[in-house]
């Protein structure tokens, strides 16, 4: 496609990437097929292809962005199902960072939102605060009904009584002659919502030879604070963790670094494209990004043994972040089946469910649209039991879904010989 | 932009906050689009080389709104571009300054799935995979299949006449289709056809296939499903030479055999589409063949071994048999991403389409060869070898100046050999603007002042997609095309731009 950069803003290494990215679009049009909020809205402006227009126009002309750009832009899911679909490579996930940097930078929100946004950032990617927001909740919930929309819609998503973490930093050795080292990322959210995962990822890790560390100061990866263009905060929260994995790295030496948290291990993945203008810090978060792993991944090397088969009708939901995102479709799906369960998948796998980070905060109605129409293809296979590789979709499925919504390390972890899934009974 | 379009009326353009109150009266305010930067994103279709955003773009979610806002804007004189995915090629969605651009993206529900009538009734903005994805469970399927297919939707099918690789067997778009819903410029809203062939009276439904937004807007399309067949194989075939795979293509047609698709790429394509698909197709030959023989098992294993046969005669140096529906459809993942891959071995390309005889194949590729010197730019070819229809994709670069103006000419060139070896100037995706200023290549003026009559039947006041497919008076005299006898053009009282 065709570019109007000049020379001095292709100085500027930010748009430089985003002049490469842009002469890759041919402007096909197929990337519109499968992006969510285009499959609802039938808008080119809530398509990749209409945001990337509004990106290159935004930038080309150095203009800040308007009310309708940073609309269109939100709507975005960063689900990246385009990036799948584009037969021209257009590396649209770093295309829209740098147009969501250039709307923070450049666009003032009404002030609900801002409060909102600022809100989400302060709270969730923080533990010790979002544990305190969880328990306000649970009081809060039998007054939902005298609450505004978007807080109801927030208590919604706050699990029924406040999680507990079990999974603290320090070592857990492995069972038997160590065959690898690892680093877990428990996640800012998860770890307050649902330590259970961490809890079986451990128990499963632990129980085939890995030893499994939690690295004080690695609890937040910034992907919630990098979903809402703050790409600054999303740096300074994945500084700390650089630094405690590098620590481990440089110590006691890591095979891997595992995440559970497919939302997580995406942006990890990523890390040294995010620090690539700090030569301080480019060189160790390549190190780390180069380490890390999802969960699925290291699980496909091991020798499990499956030793409490159970023949459950499981329907696999793939998160964004781990088809799209990190291109992982075929490893979780072949561990569950070697596990013995009877694995479906949906029609119209390729969408999103609308958590998206903290999506289904901002964006409620169109969040809630693609909950309903996710929730209605799980249920046409009538499972017993819905899984999913990262925590941000089972806590949005769960909202519409009849039947137990499991992390897929929760069934494997059952099936060598760890306790039920909480809502699945034991030896059934 | 080298492309004439008909000059813009200011004193529409003035009225623009007005009409787009007016709009906001007739669908959901937030379904009328203005601000600058938002209309850009609607300023081309699938054919970039031309720009221009709309005055104002609307997207109606219903029937009645999209014949209220024709009624409103025959009123009003005001020029309305159709528009469905927005995929396109030969730029029949592009804009115009001073005329709105009517979206039919939110009409994208599936009314009604008749399997004892064998069809579906669809909204325009469903998309052509959508269709075939909503019976496959039941063994059924939409034949034609452009390779755009998971994103061009039904309406612009329609609109285009489409084709795709499938076409060579089961017939293109107006050989699927039933029934339509359509409303006229006026805001009459008309149905044509239903859920079964031959409706009585004149062909419209062969009027308004093929008609390119300038007939009416279609508002829902009864299409044919068909069973899926009971099996399919696809060979994967490589040649020493052009000549060869052409040799063979016309043995296979010869040979009394109508495969369910036979396609052609030659050395660049098939190198740039591989780097993405890794379809597994051979990389030291100068051409492929993918020919596909579907139907009952016994018939499918027989005609393989026929083609096959075929093939080594003409010279074929690599032979692969699909062993399995995987490997049949990676064959076609390569063809299917041809278009869009080009992305990756050039910044921008211009897709031809034009539709020679099966024999000059080998004659066309190397006089396109030729011009690729003279002009000095690349062209990978894509090819729907068992019905003639070519799609050279020029590569270009368009940050770089005169190279756009160069793939103009070099494709204005191609399109005139089409004519020229007894061939057409389009197959698939229509004459829009991209083959306008050609259409004197093919038709005298004769023809042509017959089909704007056509036209004027429908739509007199000249509102629906002007600047497409005729072209322009102000050329036409330029170059001594039209006849103009004493100062007076034949069909003086017809509209022209």
């Amino acid at each position: 496609m065709q570019t109007h950069f000049s020379p001095r803003q292709l100085a500027d290494p930010a748009l430089a990437e985003a002049n490469s990215i842009l002469r890759a679009c041919v402007h096909c049009g197929f990337c519109t097929a499968t992006c969510p909020t285009y499959v609802l809205l039938g808008d080119e402006l809530d398509s990749p292809r209409g945001r990337i227009s509004l990106v290159k126009e935004m930038l080309e002309q150095d203009k800040p962005a308007t009310a309708a750009v940073a609309t269109h832009l939100d709507r975005c899911l960063s689900c990246f199902a385009c990036m799948s679909t584009c037969p021209s490579g257009v590396d649209y996930m770093h295309l829209i960072d740098t147009g969501r940097a250039h709307v923070e930078r450049t666009y003032r929100r009404p002030w609900a939102e801002r409060a909102l946004r600022a809100t989400v950032g302060a709270v969730l990617s923080h533990p010790g605060r979002l544990r305190i927001a969880l328990a306000l909740a649970w009081f809060a919930r039998p007054f939902a009904g005298l609450l505004p929309a978007r807080l109801r819609n927030m208590l919604k998503l706050a699990p029924k009584r406040p999680g507990v973490t079990a999974t603290g930093p320090g070592t857990y050795p492995a069972a038997g002659p160590r065959r690898m080292r690892v680093a877990l990322l428990t996640g800012c959210v998860q770890s307050v919502m649902e330590d259970s995962i961490n809890a079986a990822t451990v128990r499963l890790l632990t129980r085939h030879g890995v030893e499994v560390v939690v690295s004080k100061g690695a609890s937040c990866c910034g992907a919630l604070e990098h979903h809402l263009g703050r790409l600054d905060s999303a740096r300074a929260a994945a500084v700390a963790s650089i630094r405690a994995w590098c620590a481990e790295i440089d110590g006691k030496g890591l095979d891997a670094i595992v995440a559970n948290t497919s939302g997580c291990g995406t942006l990890v993945k990523d890390y040294g494209h995010l620090f690539r203008g700090d030569p301080a810090l480019v060189a160790d978060a390549t190190r780390v990004s180069e380490l890390v792993k999802d969960i699925s991944e290291i699980l496909a090397t091991l020798p499990l043994k499956f030793d409490a088969v159970q023949a459950l009708r499981v329907v696999y939901h793939s998160a964004c972040s781990l088809q799209h995102g990190q291109r992982i479709t075929a490893q979780p799906v072949k561990l569950l089946t070697d596990a013995g369960f009877d694995v479906r998948q949906p029609a119209e796998s390729h969408l999103c469910c609308g958590s998206a980070g903290s999506y289904n905060i901002l964006q409620p109605e169109i969040a809630a649209a693609l909950r309903d129409r996710k929730a209605a293809n799980l249920a046409a296979v009538q499972p017993e039991v819905i899984c999913a590789g990262n925590v941000g979709c089972l806590v949005q499925i769960r909202s519409g879904a009849k039947v137990p919504v499991v992390h897929t390390v929760e069934l494997l972890d059952w099936a060598t010989g760890g306790p039920a899934p909480e809502g699945l009974a034991a030896g059934r | 932009m080298t492309l004439c379009m008909p000059a813009a009326d200011p004193a529409v353009m003035v009225r623009r906050a007005s009409i787009a109150e007016a709009l906001r009266g007739l669908v959901p305010p937030a379904n009328v689009i203005t601000e600058e930067e938002t209309l850009r994103a609607y300023d081309s279709d699938g054919l970039t080389a031309y720009r221009q955003p709309p005055m104002i773009v609307v997207l109606p979610e219903t029937t009645a709104q999209v014949s209220a806002i024709l009624k409103y804007c025959a009123r009003e004189g005001i020029k309305v571009v159709p528009r469905g995915s927005g995929t396109g090629l030969s730029g029949g969605a592009l804009p115009l300054a001073d005329g709105i651009t009517l979206g039919l993206g939110k009409f994208k529900r599936i009314l009604e799935i008749d399997y004892p009538n064998r069809c579906i009734r669809a909204q325009p903005g469903v998309t052509n995979l959508a269709l075939t994805q909503a019976v496959q469970h039941a063994g059924f399927y939409y034949a034609p299949d452009p390779s755009s297919q998971i994103a061009c939707s039904i309406g612009g099918n329609v609109a285009e006449n489409s084709g795709g690789v499938h076409c060579l067997k089961y017939g293109v778009t107006s050989n699927n289709i039933l029934g339509l819903e359509a409303v006229l410029i006026d805001g009459t809203v008309v149905t044509i056809g239903g859920k079964h062939l031959d409706a009585g009276g004149y062909d419209l439904l062969g009027v308004m296939t093929g008609s390119e937004g300038l007939l009416a807007v279609i508002t829902e399309v009864t299409v044919r499903i068909l069973p899926k067949p009971t099996a399919a194989k696809a060979l994967l075939l490589g040649f020493p030479s052009n000549e060869a795979a052409g040799i063979c293509v016309s043995a296979v047609i010869a040979g009394g055999i109508i495969p369910a698709g036979m396609e052609m790429m030659d050395r660049p394509a098939i190198h740039a589409v591989e780097n993405f698909v890794h379809a597994g197709y051979p990389l030291d030959v100068e051409a492929i063949l993918i020919v596909e023989l579907d139907g009952p098992p016994s018939e499918v294993e027989e005609l393989i071994a026929r083609v096959a046969a075929l093939a080594r005669e003409a010279g074929a140096c690599y032979c692969r048999i699909s062993a399995n529906e995987a490997e049949r459809l990676a064959f076609w993942s390569g063809r299917k991403n041809a278009f869009p891959a080009a992305g990756r071995i050039s910044p921008d390309y211009y897709c031809m389409d034009g539709t020679i005889p099966r024999g000059a194949l080998a004659k066309v590729l190397a006089r396109i060869r030729e011009m690729e010197t003279r002009f000095g730019l690349s062209v990978a070819n894509v090819f729907h070898a068992g019905d003639g229809n070519l799609h050279p994709l020029i590569l270009y670069d368009a940050n770089k100046p005169g190279e756009l103006a160069r793939a103009e000419a070099f494709g204005a060139e191609i399109l005139k050999l089409c004519v020229e070896v007894g061939g057409v100037l389009t197959g698939e995706h229509g004459v829009g603007v991209e083959k306008r200023d050609l259409m004197p290549a093919m038709f005298n003026d004769i023809d042509l002042a017959q089909q704007q009559r056509l036209k004027c039947a429908f739509d007199p006041e000249g509102l629906l997609n002007p600047g497409k497919v005729f072209p322009t008076l102000h050329r036409c005299a330029e170059l001594g095309r039209m006849h103009v006898h004493g100062g007076k053009t034949a069909f003086a009282g017809l509209p022209r731009f």
